[in-house]
């Protein structure tokens, strides 16, 4: 989707401000915010792709304002609800009202440094060949789905070279919709500035993307 | 933030005590929900900000970074299978599930943004910085590369070939710097001291030993 998460190449957003010394957290609800959104991504119950899609679905206004602990907190109030554990009530009343869905598994604190030792690979096989060789000349597509892809709008119907065939991977525009994993062929594609940002851009300058076969064609 | 709507702008206005910040209150109504429901144990809440905080952050890259200096083969290994020499460090698991090394040289220095989100190789440097899930930098990393390591105090010559990697996909990025001048005969560990995060994100380099001093 066209959304307010893909930020590539817009103007006006403002310093950096890079902070010395900063901490890892700078508030205590943001550390309970890390492990509470850790703890339900556990259930099983969405993949990541679906939260994903859920943080980039925020009103533009809210987002851009919001820090990002508080977008993955307001995503996953909306997750909580669409998946039945919670109801709107309930984050109001700050109290559970009524039993909810019950999940696959809940993280007990016994589990927490074999899940995260072992994380949540997304690779997977497929079984034809990958379509596109390194050094092939590639375009992308041009489309403009109201959904999820990670095919950001800068990136868009311009030409670049495959840089590498990288395996294949869970293909998000379909996972984040609960259509399946489908897994592609997945590619790194370098992009000149020129290609990209046209007059003025810097000669110096690559920009590459990882690609799902997709959003390839050739050229 | 002064909103109080929950969810994606659908909710309705509810009240909190006004000692709280808002989002102070909204994550602690949503814990004790979750945790009256037995959908989450505050225990294994505790122990993910203990991993985060006193386990996995940069000093996990600093160590690969170090070795890669020091030893050809692993360098060599890094460059062909980053996940498994990573791996032989002991950094695995979540965000680092299948990395990457793109290593800097005298020509070309790498710069590493997720434009679209926040993907970070957690598993080698720990949680990102507040300013690189940010829409500044998400922003102009891709289009004003120059511009932001200026930011940082970073001023590269003009000539030199930046190479910026959107992490659009499940590859998690570390950059190699270049090893500073004057650390021949140093030892991993010293070595390690000289490699800042930021040096393996691409907004700054490794120290000078006489910077570290």
């Amino acid at each position: 989707m066209n959304g307010p998460h893909d930020l590539g190449g817009q103007h006006g957003l403002g310093p950096i401000a890079p902070e010395k010394g900063e901490p890892v957290f700078h508030a205590e609800w943001e550390k309970r915010a890390l492990g509470v959104t850790l703890s339900c991504g556990a259930f099983g119950a969405w993949t990541l792709d679906e939260s994903r899609h859920a943080r980039e679905c925020l009103p533009p206004a809210t987002y851009l304002a919001a820090s990002y602990y508080e977008i993955w907190i307001r995503a996953l109030e909306a997750l909580l609800k669409r998946h039945g554990f919670v109801t709107e009530a309930e984050l109001d009343a700050g109290h559970m009202l009524e039993k909810g869905r019950e999940p696959k598994r809940v993280l007990t604190a016994d589990m927490v440094a074999g899940a995260l030792a072992k994380g949540g690979p997304c690779d997977r096989p497929v079984d034809q060949p990958p379509r596109f060789a390194v050094g092939e000349t590639v375009r992308t597509r041009n489309f403009n789905p109201e959904t999820h892809t990670r095919l950001p709008r800068y990136a868009r119907a311009r030409i670049g070279v495959i840089e590498a065939v990288q395996g294949s991977f869970v293909f998000p525009d379909d996972n984040a919709h609960g259509k399946g994993e489908n897994p592609q062929w997945l590619y790194t594609v370098a992009f000149a500035a020129g290609e990209i940002w046209g007059e003025g851009a810097n000669p110096t300058l690559t920009v590459s993307i990882d690609a799902w076969e997709s959003y390839l064609e050739r050229v | 933030m002064s909103e109080h709507h929950h969810g994606a702008g659908e909710g309705h206005d509810h009240h909190h005590d006004n000692h709280f910040t808002d989002m102070e209150a909204r994550v602690k109504a949503l814990e004790t929900v979750l945790t009256e429901k037995g959908l989450i144990d505050p225990a294994a809440i505790d122990a993910i900000v203990e991993t985060y905080e006193t386990k996995v952050g940069p000093r996990n890259g600093a160590r690969v970074v170090a070795r890669a200096w020091s030893d050809p083969e692993f360098a060599d290994w890094l460059r062909r299978d980053a996940t498994a020499a990573i791996a032989s460090l002991g950094f695995t698991g979540r965000q680092g599930e299948h990395m990457r090394a793109v290593f800097n040289t005298p020509e070309t220095h790498n710069l590493v943004v997720c434009t679209l989100c926040s993907c970070y190789p957690w598993a080698v440097l720990g949680l990102p910085p507040v300013w690189y899930k940010a829409p500044p930098y998400r922003s102009r990393a891709v289009i004003d590369p120059r511009g932001v390591l200026a930011e940082f105090g970073l001023e590269l010559p003009a000539e030199k070939k930046i190479r910026v990697w959107d992490s659009t996909a499940e590859l998690r990025y570390l950059v190699v710097p270049e090893r500073p001048q004057g650390t021949d005969g140093f030892g991993e560990d010293a070595l390690a001291a000289l490699v800042t995060r930021d040096s393996m994100i691409g907004t700054g380099l490794a120290l000078s030993p006489e910077e570290e001093r």
